[in-house]
């Protein structure tokens, strides 16, 4: 039983379930950081970092938090996961650290986290939780990258700051700018959404 | 610029050119499920303006006159959600007690206020750019009304929206996001007024 259910835990997230997709969640803090490849790559490993390990961390814990102060709780220990984030990305990559700005700190109240807790660590076995917060993290990293990918391309003509295109590109800058992103994700959602509807309906 | 001035430049930067909403896509989690109604968003962008001008000038004073001398800095994070959470449930005890008025149209929304993200957001901007105090009151301000200005020009949009034909797929947050994305380049035009930074 066990293994099967720790198979089926990874996957639905990845796909039919997908947290940006279906559920619309945690694109707050994130999307602003889709216009480079490389800064999306660190903050979404920032992200599995904190969703797997507080996962884990609460769902040990979820026997003795009290219903009433739960939010408090889970907060505490997500933040204590984000700092540790920042304190690692500031020592051994400053260029980064500065460059992503707030946006790390904001990992506290992206509604992935709390969400994913909430709905799945605070009933399941800690290891379960792990495995859940791993696999929604990367269901979730593997969009925004998908997201990143185009902007940066199409934006700059370069891919992790290396020059791809040629000079007989025009830079669209529109994409590298705020509704870039907003545009973009609207067209990965409409696509996820289509694929994962026809799935659906021939079930 | 001038001393003076500078304050008030940062309010309306807040507010237009760099809109915390449409331009650094922060607090959009809320943005996207409570615009469907133009009451709701109201209520929510009024509670959001009151507690982000507030918890910003709190959190100030908490860092620079706690933090900063203790050389804790690194806690900032958790001092600052500990801090918009305890005010948040503050304000909703006093107007529980005070206004029940006030407590039907503003009490729903207080606790989905702690996990937004432009709150907190806002405090680690007034951090990273060392704004003084009351610069720091007038960029809390700004950026709220500037939140509700977004998701007031959203409802709208989506109330008109209702009657319209949209492909299946893109009901729902995809329209709405792309809805934004028009917004954020209308405010664009904006930007060659102030710059913040």
């Amino acid at each position: 039983m066990a293994k099967g259910q720790l198979k089926k835990t990874f996957v639905t997230p990845l796909g039919k379930e997908n947290p940006v997709f279906v559920q619309i969640l945690g694109i707050c803090s994130t999307l602003a950081v889709t216009n480079k490849l490389e800064n999306t790559m660190v903050m979404s490993l920032g992200v599995i970092f904190t969703l797997a390990l507080s996962s884990w961390t609460l769902s040990i814990m979820r026997k003795w938090i009290p219903s009433r102060i739960r939010m408090m709780v889970e907060t505490m220990v997500i933040a204590t996961y984000v700092i540790i984030v920042d304190i690692a990305l500031k020592a051994y990559y400053p260029e980064m650290w500065k460059s992503l700005g707030p946006y790390v700190g904001l990992i506290i109240t992206n509604c992935i986290v709390m969400g994913r807790i909430e709905a799945f660590a605070l009933q399941n076995k800690p290891m379960l939780s792990l495995v859940d917060g791993i696999a929604s993290g990367i269901g979730y990293a593997y969009v925004l990258l998908a997201i990143a990918f185009v902007r940066e391309l199409l934006g700059t003509g370069s891919l992790w700051g290396i020059q791809i295109l040629g000079s007989w590109w025009t830079n669209w800058s529109i994409m590298v700018m705020p509704p870039g992103g907003f545009f973009m994700l609207a067209i990965f959602l409409w696509i996820a959404r289509e694929v994962f509807m026809k799935e659906a309906d021939h079930e | 610029m001038n001393e003076m001035l500078f304050p008030i430049a940062v309010f309306f930067a807040a507010a237009f050119t760099n809109n915390i909403l449409l331009t650094n896509y922060l607090g959009m989690c809320s943005f996207l499920s409570v615009s469907k109604e133009i009451e709701t968003s109201a209520g929510l962008g009024i509670a959001v303006t009151f507690v982000m001008a507030l918890t910003t000038a709190l959190n100030w004073v908490v860092y620079h006159l706690i933090l900063v001398p203790f050389e804790l800095e690194y806690l900032r994070f958790i001092v600052f959600i500990i801090v918009i959470a305890a005010f948040v449930q503050l304000i909703e005890m006093v107007i529980e007690r005070y206004s029940e008025g006030l407590y039907f149209a503003l009490g729903i929304f207080l606790p989905l206020i702690t996990v937004n993200c432009a709150i907190l957001g806002a405090s680690l901007f007034m951090v990273i750019r060392d704004y003084s105090f009351i610069t720091t009151f007038f960029f809390g301000l700004g950026s709220g009304i500037g939140w509700f200005i977004a998701i007031m020009a959203m409802a709208g949009i989506r109330q008109k929206l209702k009657t319209a034909k949209i492909p299946v797929g893109l009901d729902g947050a995809g329209i709405a996001l792309i809805i934004a994305g028009f917004m954020a380049m209308a405010f664009m035009g904006f930007s060659g007024m102030i710059t913040i930074s």
